[in-house]
This record gives C-alpha cells, sequence and structure tokens, in this order.
C-alpha cells in the first residue's frame, strides 16, 4: 500500500549531506547523494543506534558517525565484515520535492 | 564475457581473483586448474597442520562452494601441460582444450630435490603440499627415525612437525648456522641451543652423498660427504624451493630463474599475466606470502582493465613458526661496509636483538626471544625514517622512544588467550587468533574489520600484528609495503599531502580526480583527511562542510544517545561571573543533564539535543561566551597555573601569558587536536611537559617544550629552546603551529609526529633558522585571519539551519 507524503525541496537536502524527517513513530534520515539520487533509512545504525544521519555520504553509502560501520543506502544493509540492516523507504522526486512512501 | 583462465589454484592466482571481485562488477568466465584434488588451501599453515595444532579443514580459504558461488569452474586433479599462444587455447593431462582471452599463470614453485643417488626412493619426500604432509604423519605411524635435509625456515619447520608427530628427528646442515638467510651467527646459534633442548638432533656441516634402500625400496640409510652414515626411515628434502615455469617456458614465454613480468605482472605475452613464487620481477623471485598478496591486488586491477597500480616489489620480513620461539628477521641484517650494528644480548633471559644501521636508518634486524618490537623496526626500515635522534632508546623498543606511561609489554605468545589486547573494544588474544583462523584472516585491515581489535584508538595495532604474525607465523609478512590512506586509492598519506601541496586544487574531488581514486566520493576516511591538506595548504580554500566529520560540522561532540556536548571556551582557564552565571542560565533553560569541570580547565555541558544546540549558542553567546572547538582537529585549551599573580613562586604572568596565545590561535585547524599550556614556574603546575606545546617561565625567560602527550601514550615534551622574551615564545607557538599543520600528517598528534621527523627537524626549522620561523609564523597569522569567526555565533545566527532543523509533517 502506498502512502507518499511531500516532505521537503530538493534544494533544501545539501548535495553529499541530509535531512531528518520526523514522525510519530519513527525518525528517518534523508540522503542526497552526488548523483542527485534521494535515499531514506531509518534513522539508526543497526549496530548501537548511532545517528545515521550525522555520518559522511559516499557512493550510495554512508558511515555511522559512532563506530563507522558503513551502511548502503540501496538496501539498508551494513558492509564488509559487519552484519546488520536498517529498514529503508522508497523515495522519489517530483518537481523539484522529494516524496517518501511510509 | 571475458575469458580467464588461471593455471595453479593456489594461493596467489584465487587471490587474485578474489581481488578482481572486489574492485568490478563486470562478470567474467572463469576456469581454474589446480593438479592437488582441494580447493584453496593456506599453504604457509602446513607446518601447523603437521605439528597436529591444525586440522586441513581448517586452513582451507576458498572450499569448493565458494567457486561455485562466483560462477568459477574448477578443475581439480587436472595438471595443463600445454599453452598454444596462437590460437590462446591451454590444454590438460586429458587432452581437452580451453579458450582463453587472459592467461594468469601461479604455478607457484617446486621444492628442490638434491639429484643425489637415491633421491627417488619411498620415504624421500619434498615438504611442499598436503600429499607431503599426509605421508610424513604416514609415516610417523610405522616408523621412527626421520631425517630432514635443509636446516632453514622450512627445514626446522618440518622437523618441528616430525617431532611432534613422535619421530626422532635429525636435521643436516650444509653449514655452521641454521637458517642462514634469516639469522646472523649469534642468533642461530641461540635457536640452535633452544631446538636441542626440545629434543632435536643436528648433524651440521654435513653435505649428504647418497640415500640407501632397503630390500622393498624404501630408503634405510643416509650417507655423508665424510663417510659416517646414519638410519633413518623417512628423508624430507627442505634444502630450497625453485620456481615452477617449465609450462610458460616451453610455450615461449621469457623466462629467467622465473618467469620474467614488468610492473604490472604481465608477461612478455601481453594476454598472459603471472604471480606469485614462479615469477621473478625485477631480477628477485619471492617465497614468502606477503608479497603475493600485493602482486595479486595489482594484477587484478589490470585483469579488470583499469590500468592502475603498479607491483614495485616487496621487502620482506620472517618468523619462525615453531611455537615457542620467538625469532624475527628483516632487511639486510648482515650489514654492509658502511653499516653499524646496535646490539643487545642477554643469555639468560635468551634474548637477542641486532639493528643494522646505515645512515641513521636502519636496514635490517634480528630479534631472537623478544620479537615485540619487530613490526615496529620494520616499518621504521620501510619506511627509511631517521632514526638519529631515538639512537640511545632504539633497542629497548618502542614503548620505551617515548618515554613514560607503556609498562614493558608481555610477550603476546606467551599471553593468555583471554588477556585483554583491545581495551576500546574488549578483545582478547582468544577472540583474535580465532577469528583469523576461522576467517582466514591476512592482514591488519581484515582483524580489524572482522573483531573491530586496533580500529579505535589504535595503540594496541603493535600487538595485533604481533598476533597475526605468530598466529600465522612462518613466511608470512605483515603490513604492504605502503600503507595507503584507504580503500579508495593505493597512495600513502605522505603521498597524498605532498600531491596537494604541491598542487592547487579548489575541491577534494579534484584530488580524488586527478590522483585515481576508485571511488569518485572518497569515503568517510580519506575524504576529511584530503579536505584537511586543501585547507592547510591553501588558506583560501572553501571548506567542505560534507567532508568533515560530523563534530567538526554540528560543533560539538556527538555522545552515543546522539545528543552532543558542549564547551565554551575559558580564556587560559580563567572565568567570570558573569561567565558562569551565563552557563548556569543556560543549564537550568535548557534542562541539560549534566555539567563538568573537564581536564583543561573549563566546563562541559552534556545531553544537548541537536536542535537546542543553536539556542544554547545563542544564550552563551550572550554571555560573552564562544566556542571552545572541544569537537575539533584544532586549538582545545590553554591551561594555566596561578602565575606571579598570586603564587608566592610564581617568576611570570602564567595566566596573561596563556590568555594572550589562547586569543592567538583558536580557531586554526590542525592535523589532531592541539593543547597548551602555560606554568609560571619550574614547579610547572599547569603540567606543560605533556602538552602539544608548554611554556615554562624561568626568571630569565621562557623555556619552550614540545610534543607531549598525556593521552593514548604518555609522553613528556623536548625541551625545544628557550628565549627571553615573551614576544619571541609568541612567535615559536605560530611557527611551531604552522609547521605542524604543514608538515605532520592528518591524524598525527605532535606527539608521535615528532617522534617520527625527529626533534632535531623541528629545531632546524625553528631554532636555527629564525628566517623560516618568522616566515612560519607569517603564514599562520595570514590563514588565522580567516579562521577566527566564531562557528557558534554564525550558526546561532542562522547558517546551516537545516543541520539543526527536523522535518515534522
Amino acid at each position: 500500500m502506498s502512502n507518499w507524503k511531500e516532505v521537503v525541496a530538493l534544494d533544501g537536502i545539501p548535495v553529499l549531506g541530509s535531512r531528518v524527517f520526523r514522525t510519530d513513530e519513527t525518525e528517518i534520515a534523508i540522503f542526497r547523494t552526488r548523483d542527485d539520487s534521494i535515499f531514506a533509512v531509518h534513522n539508526a545504525c543497526p549496530h548501537k543506534g548511532g545517528v545515521l544521519s550525522e555520518g559522511i555520504v559516499h557512493g550510495h553509502k554512508v558511515t555511522c558517525p559512532l563506530h563507522n560501520w558503513v551502511i548502503n543506502l540501496e538496501d539498508g544493509e551494513a558492509q564488509g565484515a559487519d552484519k546488520g540492516s536498517t529498514a529503508c523507504f522508497e523515495t522519489k522526486v517530483e518537481s523539484g520535492m522529494v516524496y517518501i512512501n511510509l | 564475457m571475458k575469458k580467464i583462465v588461471l593455471i595453479g589454484n593456489g594461493m596467489a592466482g584465487v587471490r587474485t581473483l578474489e581481488e578482481l571481485f572486489k574492485i568490478t562488477e563486470e562478470k567474467f568466465d572463469i576456469t581454474v586448474f589446480g593438479s592437488e584434488p582441494y580447493g584453496n588451501y593456506n599453504r604457509i599453515m602446513l607446518s601447523p597442520v603437521l605439528a597436529d595444532e591444525k586440522t586441513i579443514d581448517e586452513i582451507m580459504i576458498n572450499d569448493l562452494d565458494w567457486y561455485k558461488d562466483n560462477g568459477i569452474t574448477l578443475h581439480t586433479d587436472s595438471t595443463i601441460t600445454s599453452i598454444n599462444r596462437s590460437s590462446k587455447t591451454v590444454m590438460d593431462d586429458k587432452g581437452n582444450s580451453y579458450d582463453y582471452d587472459k592467461l594468469l599463470i601461479a604455478t607457484g614453485s617446486n621444492p628442490f630435490i638434491l639429484p643425489i643417488e637415491g633421491h627417488d626412493l619411498d620415504g624421500v619426500i619434498g615438504f611442499r603440499d598436503i600429499s607431503d604432509v599426509d605421508q610424513m604423519i604416514d609415516a610417523a605411524k610405522s616408523h621412527k627415525n626421520a631425517i630432514v635435509i635443509g636446516g632453514g625456515l622450512l627445514g626446522l619447520e618440518a622437523a618441528n612437525g616430525l617431532m611432534k608427530q613422535g619421530m626422532n628427528v635429525t636435521v643436516v646442515h650444509l653449514l655452521a648456522d641454521l637458517m642462514e638467510m634469516q639469522l646472523d651467527s649469534t642468533a642461530s646459534q641461540m635457536l640452535l641451543t633452544s631446538l636441542i633442548e626440545r629434543g632435536m638432533s643436528f648433524k651440521m656441516e654435513s653435505q649428504t652423498q647418497k640415500l640407501i634402500a632397503n630390500d622393498s625400496g624404501r630408503v634405510k640409510q643416509i650417507e655423508f660427504a665424510d663417510g659416517s652414515a646414519m638410519d633413518t626411515d623417512l628423508v624430507v628434502m627442505a634444502v630450497g624451493i625453485r620456481p615452477n615455469f617449465v609450462l610458460a617456458q616451453e610455450s615461449g614465454i621469457y623466462c629467467e630463474r622465473g618467469i620474467v613480468v614488468d610492473d604490472t605482472m604481465m608477461t612478455y605475452d601481453p594476454s598472459i599475466y603471472a604471480v606469485g613464487e614462479c615469477i621473478q620481477h625485477r631480477h628477485l623471485c619471492y617465497g614468502l606470502v606477503a608479497p603475493l598478496f600485493e602482486q595479486a591486488k595489482v594484477c587484478a586491477n589490470h585483469l579488470a582493465g583499469y590500468g592502475i597500480g603498479i607491483y614495485e616489489g616487496s621487502i620482506t620480513s620472517t618468523k619462525l613458526k615453531v611455537t615457542g620461539i620467538d625469532l624475527f628477521s628483516a632487511g639486510n641484517f648482515k650489514g654492509t661496509e658502511n653499516s653499524e650494528d646496535l646490539v643487545f644480548q642477554d643469555a639468560a633471559r635468551g634474548v637477542y636483538k641486532k639493528i643494522v644501521i646505515e645512515n641513521d636508518t636502519i636496514i635490517g634486524s634480528v630479534m631472537y626471544g623478544d620479537t615485540i618490537d619487530g613490526s615496529w623496526y620494520f616499518q621504521l626500515m620501510k619506511d627509511e625514517n631517521n632514526i638519529a635522534d631515538m639512537r640511545d632508546r632504539l633497542l629497548f623498543g618502542q614503548a620505551h622512544v617515548g618515554d613514560s606511561g607503556h609498562g614493558p609489554l608481555d610477550m603476546v605468545a606467551s599471553m593468555d588467550d583471554s588477556a585483554e589486547i583491545c581495551g576500546c573494544n574488549g578483545i582478547s588474544k582468544g577472540d583474535i587468533t580465532n577469528a583469523i583462523n576461522e576467517q582466514n584472516l591476512f592482514t591488519l585491515e581484515d582483524v580489524r574489520a572482522h573483531t573491530k581489535a586496533s580500529s579505535s584508538c589504535g595503540s594496541c595495532t603493535g600487538l595485533v600484528e604481533q598476533l597475526i604474525a605468530s598466529t600465522l607465523g612462518g613466511e608470512y609478512s605483515e603490513s604492504p609495503k605502503k600503507k595507503p590512506i584507504c580503500g579508495c586509492t593505493d597512495h600513502t598519506k605522505q603521498e597524498v599531502h605532498d600531491f596537494i601541496f604541491d598542487n592547487n586544487f579548489e575541491t577534494v574531488f579534484e584530488v580524488f580526480a586527478r590522483m585515481g581514486w576508485e571511488n569518485v566520493d572518497g569515503c568517510h576516511v580519506c575524504r576529511p583527511e584530503v579536505n584537511y591538506y586543501l585547507l592547510a595548504a591553501n588558506p583560501d580554500y572553501v571548506d567542505d562542510a560534507q567532508s568533515r566529520f560530523i563534530n567538526e560540522r554540528s560543533h560539538g561532540n556527538i555522545q552515543k544517545d546522539g545528543t552532543y556536548s558542549v564547551v565554551p571556551r575559558m580564556w587560559g582557564g580563567v572565568t567570570t561571573p558573569l561567565e558562569l552565571r551565563t552557563i548556569a542560565d543556560v543549564v537550568d533553560k535548557f534542562n541539560i543533564p549534566t555539567m563538568k569541570v573537564t581536564g583543561g580547565q573549563r566546563i562541559d555541558l552534556f545531553g544537548v539535543t541537536k536542535e537546542d544546540l543553536p539556542k544554547v549558542w545563542k544564550d552563551l553567546n550572550a554571555g560573552g561566551l564562544v566556542s571552545g572547538h572541544a569537537y575539533g582537529k584544532s586549538l582545545r585549551t590553554v591551561k594555566t597555573c596561578a602565575g606571579d599573580t598570586w603564587c608566592r613562586f610564581g617568576t611570570k604572568d602564567s595566566m596573561a601569558m596563556g590568555i594572550k596565545l589562547e586569543k592567538i590561535a583558536w580557531g586554526s585547524w590542525m592535523p589532531h587536536k592541539f593543547k597548551l599550556a602555560v606554568s609560571g614556574c619550574p614547579r610547572n603546575c599547569a603540567e606543560a611537559t605533556i602538552k602539544d606545546f608548554g611554556l615554562v617561565a624561568v626568571q630569565s625567560g621562557w623555556e619552550l617544550h614540545v610534543g607531549g602527550n598525556g593521552g593514548i601514550k604518555v609522553r613528556v615534551t623536548d625541551l625545544l629552546t628557550r628565549v627571553e622574551s615573551e614576544e619571541e615564545a609568541i612567535e615559536y607557538v605560530g611557527a611551531y603551529i604552522q609547521l605542524y599543520r604543514e608538515d605532520a600528517l592528518y591524524l598525527e598528534r605532535t606527539a608521535p609526529w615528532i617522534d617520527r621527523v625527529g626533534l632535531s627537524f623541528i629545531t632546524e626549522q625553528l631554532v636555527d633558522d629564525e628566517d623560516n620561523r618568522k616566515a612560519l609564523n607569517a603564514r599562520f597569522l595570514v590563514s588565522q585571519e580567516k579562521s577566527q569567526d566564531d562557528p557558534w555565533k554564525e550558526r546561532a545566527e542562522g547558517a546551516q539551519s537545516h543541520q539543526f532543523e527536523v522535518i515534522t509533517l
């Protein structure tokens, strides 16, 4: 079931940066990569719950600021030898606005 | 799909395939031929298998499922008999022919069998593969006496294993010293004594003449050139290995002592590459593991068609894999005409260390009994560091170079499995050795990724490297010649630093593109580093916020629950009722849970939410407080004592001097954090001698101390010089910071920086060369013009607001 929400203007997210989107149930980190792809994941690292929105973004990945786990934004999976995953949300950009499928 | 054929299912070839999968998404049609009936196993672990310390299953690196999962066709028990280069096909021993686009030869080496009478009898073997080990274990079940010919690394490991299997073992060696390729005479004699104590017998300086058979054609006796003879049931020849290049040579590929390859691992035929023990590169053949890994990486890059990366040869080191014997050797340990030896010998403890030095750099080392510092000497040797300044302490090891703090480290081999190695992550010796064995780890990076040991503060790195060496043992040597910044590139920190300072770049991405980074965005390791060098090289560089770690982006320290800590600057540790009242009001207003007095004479406020940060800063600003940069690679605190304003012993006004220095130096970005202290007399209450720069007032002026550290590893400062006036002292501080900013590598505190470059370098730059000192200080002041804006004020007024505002619906 689709539940698309308009969240923020694309220009409101810095390139290789993020914004935090909070609902009653959860907190979501929205990332903009250098190729202008938009990704949205649950804003908690599968390791110790680190705030992923504060991480350094590179390629389609983000590095958690607490212990440097690298999370793939495409599928939420931890990279390398680390094991774990965080929930992902569908995104789209229409007329300069970012939408998330909650 | 491009067809790749690999001849030789061993460590070098298969590692190349693994490296290939790592760097490219492209799919290949890969076929592998191996003469043995197994997957790829860890050949250097055959000695522990023979010694009953490991099983065959435990030393498998890639089992048959791995080949299946990666879509590789594996032909075991299959030997390639010819290569047809014009039709680009290979033929196996069953007469089948296979096409290739690229051929990779990794045929390894063969044990050298002495061409003496009886060398082909039953019971005469080499020590090279699983079948040799099986034969030895079988022989031990029904026979008693074994002879190992060759007292080198491999021979001694074989002899040790056979002894563990219950045989009486005699090692026959041509020369008077065991392991003469790796040890000098002293270490060799110590090794001999200790092996005899363990029950091994030796026949030194003996040449084998012939092997004599019994009635059933099995070896029963060995005869020597001096006419003497010994009975034996098994002869293991371990007199060396020879690169196996017959196949290549027969197909017309140019070979000398091995298959000759260039720096890209290409043979004289551009469709054919070769790696491992079968090759000859820049006139050298290698019989150790570490070079194979370096070669595999380069070869994979060229097979993938990237064309980046060259192999420049390897410097290797050696450890013997006989449990309980610690020995290490590297480089030219026998010395040259111009070299000198530093020697430490303690016969009662069984410890011997020799370091060979030429032109103030280490060119080789041999250690016996206590090898804890082996990897450190090895690193100093590879980096060609000047050791003149630590020459007097060098032999006592790394723990003694930075002065006090670290007690003598236990020998890692004798540590209990439960001993904690990595204090940050709580990783024990057993955790690490299990991971190395079970996950087949080879490098420090592997161990960091799988166990987290040595991945936080890094102070246990030497111990972890020791553990890797002692667990993998034998021919393995840790640390490739160059340590790249991160996985995005092969360039070292120094290379990247120099390239940026020698050129003019405007963005981190320009640097990545020009230096051939594999990931166009870099990663969390290299991007902050490159961003820093750009900043330090050019005062006009526009800082890239997205290339900074979150603390420097949010101007606070992120805590484990995602809140931040806030530390306002308290100039020189001196405060006022207004400042304290402002802080108290902020704490009340924002319900800040914890206030703590820091070691640097300031107050830390813990538990501020990110959204509150700009509001907290605004209120602090209103009371005259600015950012203390407690989160940054920058000037942290300036600690002072009371000085002559109040103290009856004080000789100068240390508080005023501290405030003055802090006003000059705050806001500057540096390779790492930087702490200052000013003491008003030699009683040194401000603890200036464990700071990055410490000033101690004396009646006649100021003592200037550099390179101290009270953190991970305590290092007491070196005295740089004494000056008379306050102005001179201030100039020194500016010049020293600028030298550190320009010369040190990112994340290198001043203490390890000085250990690396030497105090004499700092003295030359600052004390001996007044013009240079003034120029450095001038450059520092120019860069400070652009960095002394309070980041809190800017953000309290709305800068970077996207960072601090949460979106809600």
